[in-house]
């Protein structure tokens, strides 16, 4: 075990006295979680909508008080009125505005005698995020002007009743199991694929494989050190990413507990995938070129920014083998959920089983020579 | 004996870099191993060291056997390679340490070896300072520190003064004798330097293209050129027709004057010599200087190579180690 914790003893030593090596892992993470957890993750707020109300009635007028109460209340909208048609499409059109809302001239009448009154609404389709809002709030508001004024003896159609069983979760919060999990990834990269092959390059490598050091102690070593440093990184990440997405009251030491062993579990089965990937890999250009494509292909089919179930079916086995995504449920169980490790067993099995695959094809492809 | 190797042979794709190598280096002695870039000496050095396979034959390093034993060589060996292997975002005694702990050394042995290898490669007082703000000179002398941790029985050199300036080759030569001497440990090093070879080995191999072409001390080496040599001489106003004089001296093959220098190339130097003074008493022919020159090791690689060593040498940067990693070098 001795050239086991002497490899591990050197790594930690160098890793901890390169400053730059460190934040590269902290700040990727760190600055996504801040700029994407709060540019994604609020309501949309004053989408202009043009206002065409052809209808002098008092149903029109009541209809127009509501959206000016949502203007002033949730401030979705902000309505324009427009006294024609033609300019209120245009700027649809032209984007000035979002949407352009038609009370037709007869809506009132059509109220009064309950002839199905319809309303228009004439969307720009080009940002699906906006027009899904806009269709629910519109929704919403029809909804309550259709409400009958006296409540019907008996229900005409099931309601339901919503419960939620945790506190309502922002977008900033569901951002950060990723933004740790992508800590790791970049810890294991940067510490472990980098140096991995800088060394090498460098001549590093020489001097050890003339020593009587065995295969599996020197891959023992990289794996045990390059676990430390991105179990580190991911803590790092969990304790200053909780403090941005106000959830560090969460961090009781039992939390903290089994967020420390769920992060050295993810780390090994990230430093061991990127060890796999590049142990037969000489050129030093190689990792740095195939960063950003591991990335992708990990981060994002694993739910840490939108849900799985939104996928296609393919991607969707993408990410049933992506270690990301386990990772991401797992956080996600432990920091949101606050739940203990039985909600983590299946991620915690498929990671351990992922990491045992991924060192064995390490141990059968390292080359003991030249 | 410490080496012994038997029809080595190292093949990349079509090109064989080591062809049939046979030799021998008993414990104790220091050998060199002689040539020019591209020669095999690298491939040579690492199949001896366990770094690669042999395509057939075989290598007895320290009694056991490169292929079947392995571990056991490495045991038995210390190595510097062309590259730097000591890490530059460690200090000297760290390095050191952490070599000695891949060997299984325990702390208070290590220590001691620390110490005591720091100051006898002079870098004591940098033990505490990271290896990266380093001379080239300060890390080859901890490369040397670094292969003698484990007090190894024989040390391979490949091409240790490479890329260091002509005070720090100076500096490394005088270095190795003393670590010989208060060691006794065999060596066995590659170079591309004649006078390298020259000061510091008993016995040399010339290879080329793969193979050992001479072997011998580099006294036997020269004298397979004979008594052959220079003569360069300067005579105070020598009389007309006194290169013809020469040119009928003993052993004499060419005569060649420019600005009152001679250079005469001798089939026997000693005996071209003895007749040159006597004719030039007897001609009242005053001699104001007299150098005779035996063959060098240069002269003896072009005879044996039919190239000129110092045409090959000094292109290499010593820290591109790209061809480390890239079959087919050599």
């Amino acid at each position: 075990m001795l050239p086991v914790w002497a490899i591990v003893e050197r790594d930690l030593r160098k890793y901890f006295r390169s400053p730059a090596l460190m934040l590269s892992s902290l700040v990727l993470p760190l600055v996504q979680l801040i700029v994407i957890g709060y540019a994604f993750g609020g309501q949309i707020k004053g989408v202009a909508v043009a206002l065409v109300s052809l209808d002098r009635g008092p149903e029109a007028v009541r209809l127009r008080q509501k959206f000016a109460a949502i203007e002033a209340g949730t401030r979705t909208f902000h309505v324009r009125l427009e006294d024609d048609m033609a300019p209120a499409l245009r700027a649809t059109r032209d984007g000035v505005v979002a949407a352009t809302i038609v009370i037709p001239e007869d809506y009132s009448r059509a109220v009064a005698r309950r002839l199905q009154p319809r309303l228009g609404l004439v969307l720009d389709n080009t940002d699906p995020f906006v027009v899904t809002t806009l269709t629910a709030k519109m929704t919403e508001l029809l909804d309550a002007v259709s409400a009958p004024e006296v409540a019907p003896r008996y229900l005409q159609r099931v309601a339901l009743e919503v419960v939620e069983i945790f506190p309502y979760v922002e977008y900033v919060e569901y951002l950060l199991p990723g933004s740790i999990a992508l800590a790791i990834f970049a810890c294991a990269v940067i510490g472990g694929g980098l140096i991995f092959i800088d060394d090498k390059a460098r001549g590093l490598h020489e001097g050890y494989l003339v020593t009587p050091i065995s295969k599996t102690q020197f891959v023992s070593g990289m794996l045990l050190s390059g676990t430390l440093k991105a179990a580190f990184a991911g803590m790092v990440v969990t304790v200053l990413g909780s403090l941005v997405a106000g959830v560090a009251d969460r961090l009781t030491p039992a939390a903290l507990v089994l967020v420390l062993g769920f992060n050295v579990v993810v780390a090994l089965s990230l430093i061991s995938l990127v060890t796999l990937l590049m142990v037969r890999v000489n050129d030093p250009v190689v990792p740095r070129a195939t960063f950003a494509l591991l990335n992708t292909l990990l981060f994002f089919p694993s739910g840490a920014m939108y849900p799985v179930y939104s996928f296609p079916a393919w991607l969707q086995a993408v990410a049933a083998v992506d270690p990301f995504a386990y990772a991401v449920h797992g956080f996600r169980a432990v920091l949101l959920k606050d739940v203990g490790v039985a909600a983590i067993a299946g991620d915690l099995a498929f990671l351990g089983a992922f990491s045992a695959a991924c060192i064995g094809g390490v141990l059968l492809l390292f080359p003991r020579r030249l | 004996m410490a080496i012994r190797t038997e029809r080595l042979r190292k093949q990349f794709g079509l090109a064989a870099a080591v062809e049939g190598v046979t030799f021998e280096v008993p414990d104790g002695q220091n050998f060199a191993l002689l040539g020019p870039n591209g020669a095999g000496k690298s491939t040579l050095i690492r199949l001896l060291t366990t770094l690669i396979a042999p395509t057939s034959g075989r290598a007895e390093v320290a009694g056991h056997d490169v292929q079947r034993a392995p571990d056991a060589v490495r045991r038995a060996i210390g190595v510097i390679p062309q590259a730097y292997t000591s890490d530059p975002g460690l200090t000297a005694a760290e390095n050191l340490h952490f070599y000695g702990r891949l060997y299984g050394m325990r702390v208070a042995r290590r220590t001691a070896m620390v110490d005591e290898l720091l100051a006898t490669v002079g870098l004591e007082e940098f033990r505490d300072k990271l290896v990266g703000t380093f001379s080239g000179g300060m890390r080859r002398r901890l490369e040397i520190a670094r292969s003698l941790m484990h007090e190894p029985r024989i040390l391979f050199l490949d091409e240790p003064t490479t890329g260091l300036d002509p005070v720090s080759r100076l500096h490394m030569w005088d270095m190795i004798r003393r670590l010989k001497l208060r060691t006794g440990v065999t060596l066995f090093l590659t170079t591309h330097y004649m006078e390298e070879a020259d000061e510091l080995c008993d016995r040399i191999a010339i290879f080329d293209h793969g193979k050992v072409v001479a072997e011998g001390t580099p006294a036997q080496l020269k004298a397979r050129l004979g008594a052959t040599g220079t003569i360069a001489v300067e005579f105070a106003s020598p009389p007309a027709g006194w290169a013809d004089v020469v040119r009928r001296l003993p052993g004499v093959q060419a005569v060649e004057a420019a600005d009152g220098r001679w250079r005469i190339e001798s089939r026997d130097r000693m005996e071209t010599v003895g007749a040159l003074v006597a004719q030039a008493r007897r001609s009242s022919v005053p001699l104001l200087s007299l150098v005779a020159e035996g063959r060098t090791l240069e002269d003896v690689f072009i005879a044996f190579t039919g190239r000129d060593l110092r045409d090959q040498a000094g292109g290499k940067p010593h820290m591109d180690v790209r061809h480390l990693y890239e079959r087919g070098h050599a």
